[in-house]
């Protein structure tokens, strides 16, 4: 789940009779199933709450490439090189296109870039964690992208048609990427010792982090309940959390790992594995911007910025020329 | 001046003889930059034998306001479908 | 020199060439200046990883010695790469990364076209797939140069600056050995010397229209592709790139 603690621009869910007509008509849309388009009339609160989630979300592909692009200079294999270099690839567009579809709303790329390089908008609390060893590439594709694909499937039926349309393009891409990720560790966790060790350590690492991206218990959440009337947010953070652990603990076992959570177990009555929470203290430090790599991830954002400055305005400069010459000869 | 690129929204034509369907957007200085970063960000699969791109500036959208009379008129005219006619199914198939 | 040694360095030039070159482009991953332009660059370090493993593959099969290319790539030490030292120049700016890419694109769109007539029907397969690649990444690396050439006055003198620091690296292209010589008699792969005037005139021409200025000075910078005396650069990048298989080399990836 890219986009996390999502504010919602209102106070709690508007009842009936405080709706407006047309806030009426609104909601009434959504609960029939149809999409939002841009030139639609939505409540302002859901097009700020709206740009927010998508900001953050666009936010997150293009941080979440700097502890996978640390890896590619150092893939082990031509072949993991190419596989690594596509995937990260994958999540540059996947930036784009959710950048594209909140322009729709009204603000331009410049802006919501500007409002993440100096610290405004957020990104997903996952990517200031570091990527220490070459297995670690495999944790984030086999946990990192495989919690972002519980939350974006079901987002494909978000009320936002550009939106929606976004993620139906993005899910496409992304089963590969958790693909990867797997057979990535798998290759470790069946190798050498010094391997196993790699991907052991990575799970440790990554576990908890992992499970944080689904955001605070939903007792914790004050947010969702008028993002999920405006089908903007489509399940509770719970929820999808638990379906990740009953997904995740058998592909664990399967690798011959073991999760770091000594009350991990089954339970029989629920269906379900009960499993420790997260350290949510930590999980707000990380979000205040005192996570491991908080600092140094925006200063990389920010110094790709200003180093592409001279080339963005030169080949826009160009352009111009080009495109005055054109008229001038015409 | 502000230098940020204009955007462009991207058509492409995929094998199989289907019309230009829209695709997504990007950004570039010009046609023939779009028309390459299209190329790029859009057809990493595959997917595409014919690209279009225009400035989004450049599309008109019908209002959404309007959608009654733009579109409600041939939601009357159910005999533009096949399906409105019966044929009997000693004729075969038509 | 017998045949098959000629042919497995000149195999090892080739693969070396995008395989070191392939590096330096996928260290853009995720910094580049737009997100179009970091898309589009890992494009181009994808197409160059994927020829190295043809050329490098091939390359291990005439060498004989059971070498497949991840090992020719991930073992060897830098008196071993036959890449030219322009391809192994550091990133730099922006400027830089597109004006080497520049340059050495337009020299492998005319060889790899010569290859397509190669009497190695494995040599002219590789380049079939490959000059489809090379033809993108010309015309691409030329329209941005222009651009940026013509750019701003900012965009302007950086890609000067750009030109006159890789412009040293360039005549190491058209200088020919024994491995050359010995390509040529068997109509494997032409003479790089009869390639230069052809390069001259693409060259001076997207650059006229980039308002660049060609150096005067011809001397060449040269001992990559005969591996005599490679850049201080390319050690440093020998170390990342090789350094998991170093360090555990039993491992399986």
């Amino acid at each position: 789940m890219y986009a996390q603690m999502i504010k919602t621009a209102s106070t709690g869910v508007k009842s009936d009779e405080d709706m407006s007509d047309l806030e009426r008509q609104f909601q009434a849309r959504i609960d029939a199933g149809e999409k939002i388009e841009p030139k639609d009339w939505m409540p302002e609160d859901y097009r700020a709450t709206l740009i927010r989630q998508m900001g953050q979300h666009a936010h997150s592909e293009i941080v979440g490439t700097l502890p996978e692009g640390n890896w590619v200079t150092r893939a082990p294999t031509l072949e993991r090189k190419a596989i690594l270099l596509a995937k990260v690839q994958d999540e540059a567009g996947h930036g784009l296109y959710l950048y594209c579809a909140a322009e729709t709303l009204g603000v331009t790329r410049d802006e919501i870039t500007e409002m993440l390089l100096d610290g405004r908008m957020k990104y997903s609390s996952i990517f200031n964690y570091p990527s220490l060893n070459w297995a670690d590439i495999g944790a984030i594709g086999w946990l990192v992208d495989g919690a972002a694909i519980m939350n974006q499937v079901p987002l494909q039926r978000t009320s936002y048609g550009p939106y929606s349309r976004a993620m139906v393009r993005i899910c496409k891409e992304e089963s590969f990427h958790q693909r990867q990720g797997y057979d990535a560790i798998r290759a470790c966790a069946e190798g050498t010792d010094a391997q196993k060790k790699m991907a052991q350590d990575a799970l440790n690492r990554f576990w908890y982090p992992s499970l944080m991206m689904f955001g605070p218990p939903d007792s914790d959440s004050v947010h969702s309940a008028q993002s999920m009337a405006w089908k903007i947010k489509i399940n509770t953070n719970d929820e999808l959390r638990q379906k990740f652990v009953d997904q995740t603990v058998p592909q664990a076992e399967y690798l011959g790992l073991t999760v770091p959570d000594e009350n991990l177990k089954w339970n029989d009555e629920t269906g379900q594995y009960d499993f420790s929470q997260p350290d949510w203290g930590e999980f707000f430090d990380v979000v205040k911007g005192n996570g491991p790599c908080n600092v140094d991830r925006l200063a990389d954002r920010n110094k790709a910025w200003d180093d592409g400055a001279w080339v963005r305005d030169g080949m826009m400069a160009h352009a111009r020329k080009k495109a005055a010459a054109k008229i001038a000869a015409e | 001046m502000n230098n940020e690129w204009p955007l462009w929204e991207v058509f492409i034509r995929g094998q199989h003889g289907m019309s230009h369907r829209h695709v997504g957007s990007l950004h570039a200085t010009d046609a023939e930059m779009a028309i390459k970063n299209a190329r790029d960000v859009y057809t990493r699969r595959n997917e595409g034998v014919s690209i279009w791109v225009v400035e989004a500036v450049n599309i008109t959208a019908s209002s959404p306001s309007d959608k009654g009379p733009m579109y409600e008129p041939s939601e009357s005219k159910v005999y533009r479908h096949p399906t409105f006619f019966d044929i009997p199914d000693e004729v075969g198939a038509m | 020199m017998t045949q098959q040694e000629a042919l497995f360095q000149f195999l090892l030039r080739m693969g070396d060439n995008t395989l070191i070159l392939g590096h330096r482009t996928s260290e853009w991953c995720g910094v580049a200046p737009v997100l179009e332009e970091d898309i589009a660059l890992a494009n181009t370090a994808l197409d160059f990883i994927g020829q190295t493993q043809f050329w490098l593959g091939y390359a291990g099969e005439v060498e004989g010695k059971g070498q497949d290319a991840d090992r020719l790539a991930f073992h060897r030490d830098a008196w071993d790469f036959r890449n030219l030292l322009l391809c192994e120049m550091p990133i730099g700016d922006f400027g830089q990364t597109i004006m080497r890419q520049f340059l050495f694109d337009a020299w492998h769109s005319i060889y790899i076209a010569r290859l397509l007539k190669s009497s190695d029907p494995r040599v002219s397969e590789i380049a079939e797939k490959a000059s489809k690649e090379v033809a993108y990444h010309l015309e691409r690396s030329a329209e941005t140069v222009v651009a940026l050439g013509d750019g701003t006055e900012e965009s302007h003198s950086r890609m000067q600056k750009a030109l006159d620091y890789l412009y040293p690296y360039v005549g190491e292209m058209f200088l020919a050995d024994d491995v050359d010589a010995a390509m040529v008699s068997a109509g494997i792969a032409p003479d790089p010397t009869a390639l230069r005037d052809e390069y001259d005139a693409l060259v001076q021409k997207v650059l006229d229209e980039a308002t660049l200025t060609v150096p005067g000075n011809r001397f060449a910078q040269k001992g990559g592709k005969n591996g005599a005396m490679h850049t201080e650069h390319l050690g440093h990048l020998l170390c990342s790139m090789q350094w998991l298989q170093r360090v555990y080399p039993d491992g399986n990836w």
